[in-house]
């Protein structure tokens, strides 16, 4: 029987909700009030849906939650879990608005046993390496002051190139990068790692090599944690930087490598030097050469002035070849010029050929030449000896 | 091959000798020449072009060769 209108408890005004509206505001204050996380629990009702994507149930002792994984998550993850599994999920709690219900959006699956087992192979592979002295400082080559051809194996469509790229050309625009590309993680990261890393030894004219990768989480690093990687990283003949993008941990390729680097960006700072350096280097050693030479100019002003048209040349030339480059070198050459000499009433005898005239014997009676002064030449000829 | 380290090297010791006081103005002369040749090949060297990408790839006859990467 239908109850009656109970025109006391609720009117036409009253503010009344679609369920529309309702599970919009719950999805609203469920995805807005969280941050992803990390849940334990063990895995019942699993399901592949024929589009790839995982659901299940995670449990414990009194509650338990309805899970979803998308196909591009669950492929990461590898196999599925078998019922009754306790994992570790990281998600996002949500709303599925068309069926009212509450879930876990889960982006990663790591049942709770594999990492146990990877901590112990990892605890396993570093005694052995330290043991046999991949780790000794006493290994660590010095990383080449003035890199130009840096090969870097990481993945060809990751962010770490990207970023090495970046740095390298504000860096050293001059230099070339040998990438060999290779999987980071996941399922033949391994192999193709250690391939890579041996590869770098048939390269012709390396300067050092980077190997590494964007920031990922724990269990993405494994492959840097390998045996066989460490041993291939530490077989390869050049200096060597380890750059895997994780705040936290540190990898075994890290402890291997001659150089760790924080991220690969700060991997191409270390392996390459700055232009800007090298430039106000050169600046610097332009400057000390003019003086250097102006020297010399003050020790003898006699015999500058015989070099006076070779040093006058070299001025011009650096000018011309160099443009305002030189600038500054330039009207420092021009400061200490023996030609500056010839300002103060000095003059050059200078015969046709362009030398200058020291000794009277060079003076040939009724032989032309030419007096340089300040702002030119003047002819003249010998009248007596 | 000369590289750009050479050039710093030797500048760096053209520019000590001709600030010491027993050198000769011939020599000195010579070694300011040859500092500004030294100066000019390290600019060019900094003005090179764009940074160079290539992949090395493997062929199956287990030949390398590099190609150029779209940056």
């Amino acid at each position: 029987m239908a109850l009656p209108f109970q025109s006391d408890l609720i009117t036409p005004t009253d503010d009344v909700w679609s369920v529309s509206q309702l599970t919009a505001a719950a999805k609203r204050i469920v995805e807005g009030g969280f941050l992803p996380m990390w849940v334990r629990g063990e895995v019942t009702g699993f399901k592949v849906w024929t589009s790839g994507h995982w659901y299940f149930n995670l449990r414990d002792a009194t509650s338990q939650v309805r899970c979803c994984m998308w196909k591009r998550d669950a492929v990461r993850a590898g196999k599925p879990p078998a019922e009754g599994t306790e994992v570790f999920v990281q998600g996002k709690p949500a709303i599925y608005e068309a069926k009212g219900e509450f879930q876990l959006n889960v982006t990663r699956l790591i049942p709770t046993a594999a990492i146990g087992q990877a901590q112990q192979e990892l605890e396993r592979v570093k005694a052995l390496l330290h043991k046999e002295g991949l780790f000794d400082p006493a290994r660590k080559r010095r990383l080449p002051a003035f890199a130009s051809a840096v090969a870097v194996v990481t993945s060809v469509a990751g962010a770490a190139l990207r970023d090495i790229i970046t740095v390298s050309r504000r860096r050293w625009p001059s230099a070339r990068l040998l990438v060999i590309d290779t999987r980071v993680q996941g399922d033949g990261a391994v192999d193709e790692l250690v391939r890579a890393l041996r590869l770098v030894n048939r390269l012709p004219d390396v300067d050092l090599c980077i190997v590494g990768r964007g920031g990922g989480g724990r269990e993405d690093l494994a492959a840097f944690n390998a045996e066989a990687v460490c041993r291939a990283l530490a077989a390869v003949r050049v200096p060597t930087i380890s750059a895997v993008g994780h705040e936290t941990d540190i990898s075994l390729t890290d402890l291997v490598a001659d150089v760790r680097a924080p991220t690969p960006s700060a991997a191409a700072e270390l392996a390459l030097a700055d232009q800007r350096d090298v430039r106000r280097a050169l600046d610097d050693l332009a400057a000390r050469l003019a003086g250097g030479l102006g020297g010399r100019t003050r020790l003898g002003i006699e015999r500058v002035e015989r070099a006076g048209d070779r040093l006058q040349g070299a001025i011009a030339a650096v000018l011309e070849r160099r443009g305002h480059d030189l600038a500054r070198l330039a009207a420092q050459l021009e400061a200490l010029s023996p030609l500056r000499v010839l300002e103060r009433g000095y003059a050059l005898p200078t015969a046709p050929d362009g030398r200058i005239l020291k000794r009277r014997a060079e003076f040939i009676p009724g032989a032309p030449f030419s007096l340089r002064v300040v702002d030119g030449s003047v002819p003249a000829r010998v009248e007596a000896r | 091959m000369t590289t750009i380290a050479d050039d710093l090297t030797r500048l760096e010791e053209i520019v000590r000798r001709l600030e010491s006081d027993d050198i000769e103005l011939d020599a000195a002369l010579a070694l300011f020449e040859e500092g500004v040749a030294r100066l000019r090949s390290a600019r060019e060297r900094l003005a090179a072009a764009d940074l160079k990408v290539q992949t090395v790839l493997e062929g199956a006859g287990g030949d390398l060769h590099l190609e150029h990467l779209d940056t």
